[in-house]
């Protein structure tokens, strides 16, 4: 699935009011980190295909989201299962990682 | 990357920082195949938040200077592979006086299951960050605890930071702390900064303006919070007459522990520290592997971006230099 560029506009109802899991990275442009898990991210939308919905948010465009979240790091991976918070992961993981946590929240 | 795996590297490199970068451009210009395995882009310096010793560039963004190398060394055809190592092998035996042509080639296992082959190796897997060890560091990563302040000072506008270290990373990374924050404290066990003089003369100023204090001979011993995040570090040593110090986040720069565990396991000696042995070649006591960069032991004490390269280029002039002795005798001119 693509993934989803999210803003203070759209994250509630793509986020919160999501049936399934679901995985947003919040990143900033600054932040070297990110741009290594970037693409890491895309990959893994594109391997997992429909079973996951997948979102960034670029906590400078979306400072609202970024500070309800408690954003005090980046990169930091939240994964929302119901559009409840059940994980989170701060700093770059490898593609492998990622998934392997998703899929701990799809049993 | 499946016709890749058919075919034996000349030389894989294992790193992607500037030791790991530096020797892939050497390599390229010596027509050695060459490939790199990164784990972080830009390696320790890619976080950085300015360089300014680095010849030719007054000051640039640790990030900025090591996509310019990334770039370098990719148009001379290095090849870079962004998926971590997780095991090396080694198949065959080197060159000896009895038989003038090595048989040998190391594999090269990643994460996500491929395979590659070369004929030689290098060695340039940095440092890991070291963590203090202390209660509430692990619970508040992410909610006030930080290894990286180019990533994480712009969350702390107008809040209280401390800087844990004394070296150029942590007292850069205290300066960039204070362009944001309200006040920034240095946390030092020592009783003097070892940063270079021209960080801590922007360190001083920060002092007198008010904004920066620095607490030396003192150890962070726990960081507690109220599980959402930080509130108070508590200190090892009185500072003006109270053992905890109100922050609301801690960045962490207290260098780095060797990333040798690959090394380790395929054989590759250390000293007591995990720093790969080397001698001025760059030669391990593998024949065909060699190392360089923050994970060795040369030069220990002065990880520099510099001398990182140095070592990089020094690296790759040894495989080059390897390679031809592996090559049947005519082809060497003898």
């Amino acid at each position: 699935m693509a993934v989803l560029y999210l803003t203070d506009d759209n994250f509630e109802k793509e986020t919160l009011n999501n049936k399934g899991i679901m995985l947003v990275d919040f990143w900033a442009t600054w932040c070297p980190p990110c741009r290594m898990l970037g693409p890491i991210i895309e990959e893994v939308a594109k391997e997992t295909g429909d079973k996951y919905k997948i979102g960034k948010v670029d906590v400078d465009q979306a400072n609202e989201t970024a500070s309800k979240h408690s954003i005090m790091s980046v990169p930091t991976m939240i994964i929302f299962k119901d559009g409840q918070e059940v994980d989170r992961l701060v700093g770059a993981r490898p593609k492998e990682e990622i998934i392997e946590t998703l899929e701990k929240y799809n049993k | 990357m499946d016709s890749n795996k058919k075919m034996t590297y000349d030389l894989i490199i294992i790193g992607s920082g500037p030791a790991g970068l530096t020797a892939s451009i050497y390599a390229s210009r010596y027509n050695l195949n060459n490939l790199v395995f990164g784990k972080k882009i830009g390696g320790t310096i890619g976080l950085a938040y300015k360089v300014e010793n680095y010849p030719g560039f007054r000051s640039i963004p640790g990030l900025d200077l090591m996509a310019k190398i990334e770039e370098h060394s990719k148009d001379l055809g290095g090849q870079i592979v962004y998926d971590p190592v997780q095991k090396i092998t080694k198949r065959g035996e080197p060159a000896s006086p009895m038989s003038n042509r090595g048989e040998q080639d190391f594999i090269v296992y990643t994460l996500s299951g491929q395979t590659y082959q070369a004929k030689t190796i290098i060695v340039a897997t940095g440092t890991e960050r070291r963590t203090l060890g202390i209660n509430g560091e692990n619970e508040y990563l992410g909610k006030g605890v930080s290894y990286c302040t180019t990533c994480d000072a712009p969350f702390y506008k107008d809040k209280i930071v401390a800087l844990v270290g004394g070296s150029d990373g942590a007292i850069s990374g205290a300066v960039h702390a204070a362009e944001y924050a309200k006040k920034v404290y240095v946390i030092y066990r020592k009783n003097q900064l070892r940063a270079e003089p021209a960080w801590i003369n922007e360190w001083k100023n920060i002092e007198v303006s008010g904004k920066g204090e620095a607490i030396y001979n003192t150890n962070i011993i726990e960081i507690k919070g109220d599980g959402q995040k930080i509130t108070q570090v508590v200190l090892d040593t009185d500072y003006k007459n109270q053992k905890e110090l109100v922050v609301d986040g801690v960045f962490i720069e207290i260098g780095g522990v060797p990333g040798t565990s690959l090394a380790q396991e395929m054989g590759i000696e250390m000293n007591d520290e995990h720093f790969i042995k080397v001698d001025k070649w760059m030669d391990t006591n593998i024949p065909g592997v060699f190392a360089a960069g923050d994970c060795t032991d040369f030069i220990y004490g002065f990880a520099q971006m510099i001398t990182a390269c140095g070592m990089g280029a020094l690296a790759a002039r040894s495989a080059y230099v390897y390679l031809r002795k592996e090559m049947a005798p005519q082809q060497r001119g003898i």
